[in-house]
């Protein structure tokens, strides 16, 4: 029983958690693998991408909301997701159009395209501030939980209970949607296999007559897509603050390279390890060992390795440590 | 027009500007000397941050994205420098926690020892697990009871292991070499042979350093914050009661209120102009010297200079430890301006990114383009907030005064700060990529 | 540092945040293609004729060079370490500030044509390093090869399946995890895939070992029987000139000699200087 106890406490406080955030990081990470491996930059913009796909959905859930429109037990933000997926869509398209084409036509060298992307980080944090404000914001609406820690005490008798928000199942289900559908479309389809092969030979891609722009473009449009879920997802599960969206950029960018930048893969393995270190790391152990010490062994204080406000520090470490003995991240990147 | 006359005229402008803010209340500027002087210091101290992140960006081409963090490091050494200590604090678990830091240290030692001296493979694994994980207890057992012992004391007033209550200008140079200490470490670690990971390293250690602060009240309060540090020169309130000042003060024909202040403020302004000066003459001799063309050589030629047998990567190491101590002078500048140390106001848009901004607006590469930058951005930085109100209340003219619209944009102008930033630094990058005054 | 303020990275190389690899390196001579003129009268099918010019702004390399190849020929380029082979070759394939001369395709001018234009007209190209896409398997490296097609190109792939067989067994693996020799194969096939009316080769045997060169050229001579002109660059001109139509000894950016590969092979003066007596 004791056993059982500590499983459920440690699924409940860990196991589920982690899962979740790793899924939002592996998203992030991966619009910014994407850009790396195909523009051949760290896109500093993107946790404020994240920040803009994140609001014009938000923004779209209140009209909707204001109109009586709901999913019933889903969030009213999935119905609106697809329009923030298309204003970031849109968003991105305009920078490319006015800022980045520019320095792809000078061939400028990668850490001059940093530097921009700098500016329009700067830019975009403005205006996503400018719109919505710098507050918290919270859209989740419908169901709370998928199963609550009330009724799986009941149901099962134990001493711990077992939360599982809607949030975290959505974020799980959809996470595990948007990564099939992004690996059919990168290994199946003539234009994902046109995206490898840029990212792998820029000058063989052209001889082979295909069209860098075209590329560039298909790429800045998953880059929306999966900035605005990872957004919506982090938002739906926590909420929505612009400078934390901003700062999920060290998470972000530490996955994907622990991963290996520019890979795909590396980015998702990235992400969870990066999540189950961060939640694993500050969390107080103390709950479960009690179940699974004897009595007179019982941990006097929280077990808590860091406190929570280190889990930056964790993601930097982790980081460090693979770069250490593993430079090119767990899965080989592209250069790193 | 020779190009030092036109440099020069661009730095008689932003003269201009300060002294247009000090004398008139024209459009977005204040009127007031007070404002004046204060963006004058603070640009004075973004002008030396700036100059730090040019030294390594402008001449290694080092992406340094944890200004921040030194900054921060160098405020820390005006608390540990020049606060007054706490009674107790060293009885009551100083020794301990220092105790606890050495262990930790040679816990790490120890790894890397092992990590060098023993061959790959599972002994090696098991070894260092075992170390690492008993270090971690041990430092942990030393360590926590000494910072609660710490920390109990007053916590309203000290909680922490204060100070050495020493002069507080010998604060910056302490805070340079904090901030030196830091970027060695990191530096070690990150500046690779063959390419290195600097940027994510810095942008990591960064947070890192403010987690800390904010966090282990024992060394400076945390989020406490610590208020009312020592000043370089006697306070207002002081001066307000000296009879010389204020016969002084009247022969000015000034408030005394004012007169203090600005006395005050023009002392700060005369300071960190002196260190500012300093650091640019270095900064200009040691670029001029050998070594500065040998740094610029291994810039423009890596392979080459690596083929005539230079150590890149000590370089490397020399010059990001220089430009990070730089970033630490001036944050411990910084915080003895604002006379107390606020871990949660770091910010990296505000004091990492904003500094890139500088540097390139001012000219990568060229010192006197940093400082240029440094204040110039500066200024822009204050004003940007009024010239937004005046530009919304032009736009929305035809709007009602209590309109929803207009009053959201009113209120939503602090952020048009940011967006100016970056379109700044987006229109200099494309039109003017070499910045306002290049390099030569 | 005078020169492009945009591809000043001051010496950095921060692999966390920038990316050198498969960067484009290619300097086209000209970026946006002009227009193409039809050829009155004869001319061989492709031809660079009395080509001069250099890279970029540069001093010119090439000085009033003549290349050219028929249909079901073999012409190969060759002579000492920078003659200008290869860029006589790039030259014709639009890599190079052409300054006078011109470069005629079946019937048409396209000395005003970019590369990737060129391409399209029908030259199939294979570059002496960068070659295949080491990160796709060997049949996504033959699919990306055929990406300006429409049509189905399962023919094309079994045709080149049935030229290079060791391709077919390996069709699922990375290519930059197969050898050399089985590398060039990959990197002929891709640019075969096009169904090109002209094929450029540059050193395709460099780097590989004798029993595979000679594999190679097999190979080499098979597509050329099946009727496309193939150009090519190579160091090995003793063998090269074995197997060759037509040859062209440069020597500083100048045709030295020309003639049949046998012819070369035979003429004393070419033997004693270029082919060690």
């Amino acid at each position: 029983m004791d056993l059982l106890n500590a499983l459920v406490a440690l699924t409940n406080y860990v196991m589920i958690p982690a899962v979740a955030y790793g899924s939002q990081l592996a998203l992030g990470a991966l619009g910014v693998t994407m850009i790396y491996a195909v523009l051949r930059f760290s896109n500093f913009a993107h946790g404020d991408t994240m920040a803009f796909g994140t609001m014009v959905t938000i923004l779209i859930t209140w009209w909707l909301q204001s109109m009586g429109i709901n999913l019933g037990p889903l969030p009213t933000a999935l119905l609106a997701l697809p329009f923030g997926i298309l204003g970031c869509m849109a968003l991105m398209l305009f920078t490319d159009r006015v800022v980045y084409r520019f320095y792809r036509e000078q061939k400028a060298k990668p850490v001059i395209f940093v530097m921009v992307s700098l500016g329009v980080m700067f830019m975009m944090n403005g205006l996503v501030r400018f719109i919505i404000g710098p507050g918290d914001q919270r859209f989740s609406d419908g169901e709370r939980f998928i199963v609550s820690a009330r009724d799986f005490k009941a149901m099962t008798g134990l001493r711990e209970g077992l939360a599982f928000k809607t949030s975290q199942g959505i974020t799980i289900i959809t996470a595990v949607v948007v990564v099939a559908a992004l690996f059919w479309f990168l290994n199946r389809t003539r234009t994902g296999k046109s995206m490898r092969a840029y990212s792998d030979n820029e000058d063989l891609a052209l001889l082979s007559g295909i069209n860098p722009e075209r590329v560039v473009m298909y790429t800045w449009m998953i880059v929306a897509g999966l900035a605005t879920i990872a957004g919506v997802l982090y938002g739906l599960d926590k909420s929505f603050k612009p400078f934390t969206y901003f700062q999920l950029l060290l998470p972000i960018f530490a996955a994907a390279i622990v991963g290996g930048l520019g890979n795909p893969i590396g980015a998702i393995a990235g992400g969870f390890v990066i999540a189950f270190s961060e939640v694993s790391i500050t969390y107080a152990w103390k709950k479960i060992l009690r179940y699974l010490m004897p009595e007179n062994l019982e941990p006097d204080g929280l077990v808590q390795l860091l406190s929570t406000d280190y889990k930056f520090a964790v993601s930097f470490v982790i980081l460090l440590i693979v770069l250490l003995f593993k430079p090119t991240g767990l899965f080989k990147g592209k250069s790193v | 027009m020779s190009e030092t006359v036109k440099h020069s005229l661009m730095f008689a402008f932003v003269g201009v500007l300060i002294i247009l803010d000090g004398t008139t209340s024209f459009g977005i500027f204040a009127g007031s000397w007070n404002s004046a002087l204060g963006i004058l210091n603070m640009g004075l101290v973004s002008a030396i941050m700036a100059l730090g992140v040019n030294l390594q960006w402008g001449f290694a081409g080092l992406f340094n994205v944890g200004i921040m963090g030194f900054t921060a490091l160098g405020g820390l050494a005006v608390v540990l420098v020049s606060s007054s200590p706490t009674p107790g604090a060293w009885s009551q678990g100083g020794i301990g926690i220092i105790m606890a830091l050495i262990l930790g240290a040679l816990t790490v030692v120890a790894a890397v020892f092992i990590t060098k001296n023993m061959t790959k493979g599972k002994p090696r694994v098991l070894a260092l697990t075992a170390l690492l994980i008993a270090g971690f207890f041990a430092y942990r057992a030393v360590f926590d009871p000494a910072v609660s012992g710490v920390e109990a004391i007053n916590p309203a007033l000290y909680g922490s292991l204060g100070g050495l209550g020493l002069p507080v200008l010998l604060a910056w140079p302490a805070g340079g070499l904090l901030a030196a200490g830091a970027a060695w470490l990191i530096g070690k670690t990150a500046l690779g042979l063959r390419s290195d990971y600097l940027a994510i390293a810095t942008l990591g250690i960064a947070e890192i350093i403010i987690a800390i602060m904010k966090n282990e009240d024992w060394l400076s309060r945390g989020v406490k914050n610590v208020v009312g540090l020592p000043r370089p020169m006697r306070k207002e309130i002081v001066l307000q009661e000296d009879p010389g000042f204020l016969d002084t003060a009247a022969s000015l024909g000034l408030d005394p209120v004012v007169a203090s202040t600005l006395y005050v403020k023009i002392t700060y302004s005369l300071l960190f102009t002196v260190v500012l000066l300093a650091l640019l003459w270095m900064a200009q001799m040691g670029l001029k010297s050998p070594w500065g063309r040998m740094m610029r050589a291994i810039r423009d030629n890596e392979v080459a200079a690596e083929a005539m047998g230079k150590n890149v990567t000590r370089r490397h190491l020399q010059i990001f430890v220089l430009g990070s101590a730089i970033c630490g002078v001036a944050g411990a500048m910084m915080t003895t301006l604002d006379g107390q140390l606020t871990p949660g106001t770091y910010n990296p848009l505000r004091f990492t990114f904003l500094i890139w901004v500088m540097v390139v607006v001012g000219g990568s590469g060229n010192n006197f383009g940093a400082v240029l930058g440094g204040i110039f951005i500066w200024f822009f930085w204050i004003k940007v907030e009024p010239m937004g109100a005046g530009l919304i209340n032009f736009v929305t003219y035809g709007l009602a005064d209590d309109s929803a619209l207009k009053l959201h944009l009113l209120d939503s102008t602090a952020h048009m700060r940011l967006f100016t930033m970056g379109l700044i630094l987006l229109l200099v990058l494309r039109f003017s990529p070499r910045g306002l005054i290049p390099e030569k | 540092m005078s020169g492009n303020p945009y591809q000043n990275d001051r010496g950095n190389k921060d692999a966390s945040i920038t990316s050198t690899s498969g960067r484009s390196t290619m300097e086209p001579g000209l970026k946006h293609s002009g227009e193409v003129k039809p050829v009155i009268g004869d001319s061989p099918f492709l031809v660079g004729d009395t080509m001069t010019g250099g890279y970029g702004k540069g001093p010119d390399i090439l000085h009033e060079c003549t290349i050219a190849v028929n249909p079901g020929e073999i012409a190969v380029i060759v002579g000492p370490n920078g003659a200008g082979k290869s860029t006589a070759m790039k030259a014709v394939f639009g890599m190079l500030n052409v300054r006078s001369g011109k470069v005629l395709l079946d019937g048409e001018d396209i000395t005003n044509l970019s590369p990737q234009d060129r391409v399209v007209k029908g030259m199939g190209f294979v570059p002496q390093t960068s070659n295949i896409f080491t990160s796709l398997t060997v049949e996504e490296n033959l699919e990306m090869g055929a990406f300006i097609r429409t049509d189905d190109i399962s023919n094309t792939m079994e045709q080149i399946y049935h030229l290079f067989p060791i391709l077919k067994d390996k069709r699922n693996q990375a290519a930059g995890e197969l050898s050399g020799g089985q590398r060039q194969q990959v990197a002929v096939g891709r640019a075969l895939m096009t169904q090109p009316k002209v094929l450029m080769l540059d050193e395709p045997t460099a780097g590989v070992s004798p029993i595979v060169m000679d594999e190679l050229f097999d190979r080499i001579i098979e597509v050329a029987r099946t009727g496309i002109p193939i150009l090519m660059v190579e160091q090995n001109a003793r063998q090269a000139l074995e197997i060759a139509d037509k040859g062209y000894v440069l020597v500083q950016g100048r045709n030295a000699y020309t003639g049949t590969g046998k012819e070369l092979l035979a003429d004393p003066e070419v033997r004693k200087s270029f082919l060690g007596g």
